[in-house]
């Protein structure tokens, strides 16, 4: 099937299979390889991209579905070869390790400020749960969507910016605002479609 | 050149990482980022059954499917390679070795085993392929519990082991300790079990392999920790070529926590394959696969017994274990529950008595091996449960009895009478006061009884912690009995170049630790350039010298030792040169901070900049000096490095539910000197999350009939931000004598002590309610489960 999409500004135009992922248009017809795939259920958020202006996981669209979208992957965020304020967030306060991750997690950080300019601990924490790191225990992630709020995108001096956050000594379980999860908290929607309000899998 | 103020040390600086601005920009080169032209895609066709004969299999249909180049299977490749090695078969491992082949021939022996491999033109088609494939087989009864495996009767693996166990391992004292048990004041006995986890990096593994007929040259990509030890194994054992044949590279490796420490069937398969086609071969696994088929770490059943007098002195500690290892034996798995853990289990304490029993036993699972801690969380949690059970029963309070039993400053270097190393160096108490202070603790035990008065649980947990870090002396490791058939040194290169620029080749390699940078700081100081003029190169085997890999918490003391090491030979020799340059006696010169002077003479100095010039252009040497600035070091150190520390948590259960929820978390770590705390405050954050997370969310679930139930992240709860808390973290300073850096390791020293220490708070929670024990993961349910029964069942189950 015929798609023409625009990524990272760049117009595209690609007689595709029907069944073809999003995620591997990006990453083999693209040559995008900042987009990962880190699952085959749409749990990990690896695979994170911007779809008119929409945070999605691209191993739940179809290529074809991406007809006429505009797409922002990871190689498309930094201008001029300035960081974006959230790359830059996740350098200063050490927001990866293996860096698997980091492609989708700050993805979904740049669609949750958005939303919300200056979100809360409990807040990123809620919006960052369809992105999982194995490597970082969430702590310096956190920091850097913080660290991302507050600067905007001016560069800065990164060797001296290293502060703990104050630390937090609730008392009890209802202190908590981010108590943790072992059931139902409403899940992000995955796909366009979830976005859109449609029925999804069409 | 005049002497100016000397340069601020890197050594200690919280720099952020240079291996960054690639990753964050989506320019990091993981394995399925690599392109080679005319590349195929395999993908591997798994055993539904946990244990079966093959009795055929039918590759027609998927060999005519367009787009298909090869089907393989595993009678095929056994014709032209070798089982894997085991390469650390442990004491007591004799003739009943068994490793997995490339491919199954004949049986498979747990879900997921690989039947057959697709090659074709894309990765959909491969996939495509595999249903297309047709497999008679003939299921064989399954075993999955390790003790059940040795009963008389279970089902058997292997014929070569009889009762399904591997080995009887055994060390300490085994007379002593029963006497001292016969005869003690007090005896503490529990089952505990250590539950089965999946390591759950986010990159999978992945190769891509090529064979150059010409030459009869194999290159392969791998998501790996240790690609020198899997040419290694790979050439001399499994494929029978020269080592100089094969070229392992490791590009960017997306997490490993030891799953990609070892050798796997599919790195043997792609190389067939490659050699087959005569095209390069990719394989990157899919989540499912590495949930079924990458190695999986701890499932441990262990019993233990504590002995000790009412004054609250531990006398004697009994364990016996039995290790689940799986099907087959992978790389070093006899290793972990053995040297790692066996040899721990008295942790920090004086213990005069110590014995451990060990059966590691083979069961229709997916292979265990080292998992993030390697033996020592599962030693960590034995001795902490069995101190606070002892404390239990004394009605002593945990924190003091862990203080009555510590191993004090002066002992050190410390033996356990165990088999262990002698502990490098330690002071427990500071920690452990350190961390209770944070808390608050007497302030809390207040709040606490006050809470239970309400119906509210509340619970607080202590565990401190030792753990074996920077493992090596090759003479210790590689001794006859304990059957690792190598040594564990490091290397390292380090070359100053022309424009005094300064290449380091490493054999340490990372995988997320942020070696480039931790590396390139030490040698910034000790040469006296600027940080960014040092290059840190590694993971080629083409261009890196040996290195045994990333593992054990052990890159900064040994690898980073070699390193130091080789910059201490190239200051040498640039001492020499410049008492030739300086036209003064060779006794004379000093070299701080980057120049060479005559001593007392600073004005004079020459740099290292203008010494590696004339070192390498090198019309003016001295007699009999080679050109060049270059060293290399092959280091091998006197003994292992044991970081500790004391970690405490607090939590509070919802007595309707069973949920637990983490009120705090405090991490006192004494991991000896810190080269980035940056890096390794980021490594404790991540270690102490892998341990939370056993104790509270995380453990694979095999059915009877040997299916994987957890067998996908819907189903496999690793922690998302939500399920974490803020981690406080604080630490004590006890330099390691073992290397001259002083560093001991932090890898892996969150995940040691955080299982044991949400554990420890867990059960305090509801210790009131008579529960003396309950096994992790403390999951909703099974809290609750526990509060009803204690309640007289009042709801119904």
């Amino acid at each position: 099937m015929e798609v023409s999409v625009t990524v990272n500004g760049k117009a595209h135009h690609h007689d595709v299979p029907p069944r073809l992922l999003l995620v591997h248009y990006l990453r083999e017809q693209l040559n995008l390889t900042g987009t990962h795939v880190g699952c085959d259920t749409s749990q990990c958020g690896a695979c994170v991209v911007q779809m008119n202006g929409q945070t999605v996981k691209s191993c739940t669209v179809l290529a074809v579905q991406a007809a006429g979208a505009e797409i922002m992957t990871i190689e498309g965020l930094a201008t001029n070869g300035e960081y974006h304020a959230m790359q830059q967030g996740f350098w200063e306060m050490h927001g990866l390790q293996c860096g698997f991750c980091t492609p989708g997690m700050i993805m979904s950080a740049v669609g949750l400020l958005k939303e919300n300019a200056h979100p809360s601990d409990t807040e990123i924490r809620h919006a960052l749960e369809g992105n999982l790191c194995r490597c970082t225990g969430y702590e310096n992630i956190i920091k850097a969507v913080q660290h991302a709020a507050s600067h905007g995108t001016a560069a800065t001096n990164g060797d001296a910016m290293r502060q703990e956050t104050k630390p937090e000594t609730p008392e009890t379980a209802a202190e908590i605002e981010h108590p943790q999860r072992d059931d139902g908290a409403p899940e992000k929607p995955e796909t366009v479609e979830e976005w859109k309000g449609e029925n999804a899998g069409v | 050149m005049a002497i100016t103020e000397a340069p601020a040390k890197m050594f200690g600086q919280a720099i952020k990482r240079r291996e960054d601005p690639r990753l964050i920009t989506g320019k990091g080169n993981y394995l399925d980022d690599i392109r080679l032209i005319g590349t195929l895609h395999a993908a591997v066709l798994r055993s539904p059954y946990a244990h079966a004969r093959i009795k055929s299999i039918n590759t027609d249909a998927a060999k005519a499917l367009p787009g298909v180049v090869a089907v393989i299977t595993g009678d095929e490749i056994a014709k032209e390679q070798n089982p894997l090695p085991c390469a650390w078969a442990a004491g007591g491992v004799t003739n009943n070795v068994n490793t997995p082949r490339a491919l199954a021939v004949d049986t498979v022996r747990f879900t997921g085993d690989g039947v057959a491999m697709v090659v074709a033109e894309s990765a959909y088609l491969a996939y495509d392929a595999l249903d297309l494939i047709e497999v008679d087989y003939e299921p064989l009864d399954v075993i999955v519990d390790a003790e059940a495996a040795t009963q008389e009767g279970a089902p058997q693996l292997h014929e070569n082991a009889p009762n399904n166990v591997v080995m009887r391992w055994t060390c300490g004292a085994e007379e002593a300790t029963a006497q001292a048990i016969d005869g003690a004041e007090v005896v503490v006995k529990q089952r505990i079990l250590n539950q089965r986890l999946l390591p759950t990096p986010m990159e999978t593994r992945g190769y891509v392999s090529r064979y150059e007929p010409a030459t009869g040259e194999y290159t392969i990509w791998m998501s790996s920790q240790a690609p020198h030890v899997h040419r290694l194994l790979l050439s001399a054992f499994v494929l029978g070529i020269p080592e100089h044949k094969m070229r392992c590279i490791a590009p960017d490796v997306g997490g490993g926590f030891g799953a990609k420490i070892f050798l796997y069937p599919e790195m043997a398969a792609t190389l067939y394959a490659a050699k087959l086609t005569g095209q390069p071969v990719k394989w990157v696994e899919s989540r499912r696969e590495n949930y079924l088929a990458t190695t999986h770490g701890r499932d441990h059943i262990t019993d233990l017994e504590i002995a000790g007098t009412r004054d609250g002195k531990i006398m004697a500690l009994r364990i016996h274990t039995y290790a689940n290892l799986g099907a087959y034996l992978s790389t070093i798995a006899p290793g972990i529950p053995t040297t790692l853990y066996g040899r721990m289990v008295a942790g920090v304490y004086k213990i005069p008595n110590v014995f451990v029993e060990v059966k590691g036993v083979y069961s229709n699972t997916g292979m265990v091996d080292a998992y993030r801690g390697a033996g020592r969380p599962e030693a960590t949690y034995v001795v902490e449960r069995a101190v606070d059970l002892l404390a239990t029963e004394l009605g002593m309070d945990p924190a003091e009895i862990r203080r009555r039993n510590f191993i004090q400053p002066e002992d050190f270097p410390y033996d356990t009478g165990i088999g262990m190393l002698p502990y490098d160096s330690g002071n427990y108490e500071p920690a452990l006061d350190k961390a209770l202070e944070m808390v608050g603790y007497q302030e809390f035990r207040k709040k606490q009884a006050e809470a239970r008065k309400q119906g509210r649980l509340l619970g607080i947990g202590v565990c401190s912690y030792v753990e074996v870090c920077g493992v090596a002396p090759s003479k210790w490791i590689g001794l006859a009995g304990e059957g690792w058939g190598a040594g564990l040194w490091e290397s390292a290169n380090v070359k100053v170049h022309l424009t005094g620029k300064v290449v380091v080749t490493s054999g340490s390699l990372p995988h997320g630790q942020g070696h480039e940078t931790t590396f390139a700081q030490i040698v910034a100081d000790e040469l006296g350039v600027p940080y960014e003029d040092v290059l840190v190169e590694h993971s080629d085997t083409q261009g890196t010298p040996f290195g045994y890999g990333t593992y054990g918490s052990r890159s900064a003391a040994v690898g980073g030792t070699a390193i130091f090491k080789s910059t201490a030979k190239i200051k040498e020799k640039a001492r020499r040169l410049a008492a030739h340059m300086l036209e003064a006696a060779e006794e004379d010169i000093e070299f701080t901070d980057g120049k060479a002077f005559v001593r007392g003479a600073p004005d004079s100095a020459k740099t290292i900049q203008e010494i590696a010039l004339q070192a390498s252009v090198a019309y003016d040497l001295p007699q009999g000096m080679e050109p060049f600035l270059d060293e290399t070091t092959y280091y091998d150190p006197p003994n292992c490095t044991f970081p500790f520390g004391t970690h405490i948590c607090t939590v509070e259960i919802d007595p309707e539910t069973g949920k637990v929820t983490v009120l705090r978390y405090i991490a006192v770590d004494d991991v000896g000197k810190v080269i980035n705390p940056l890096i390794v405050d980021g490594q404790l954050h991540g270690g102490i999350a892998q341990g939370l997370a056993q104790a509270l969310y995380e453990g694979a679930v095999y059915d009877e009939n040997g299916q994987l139930l957890t067998g996908s992240l819907m189903d496999y709860a690793i922690p998302k931000a939500d399920m974490v808390p803020h981690y406080e973290l604080a630490r004590t300073e006890t330099p390691s004598p073992v290397n001259p850096l002083g560093v001991k390791g932090a890898g892996e020293a969150g995940t040691i002590a955080s299982g044991a220490t949400v554990s420890s708070a867990v059960i305090d929670a509801l210790a009131h309610l008579g529960i003396r024990h309950l096994d992790m993961p403390y999951t909703a349910e099974r809290v609750w489960r526990a509060i009803n029964e204690r309640n007289g069942g009042k709801h119904v189950s």
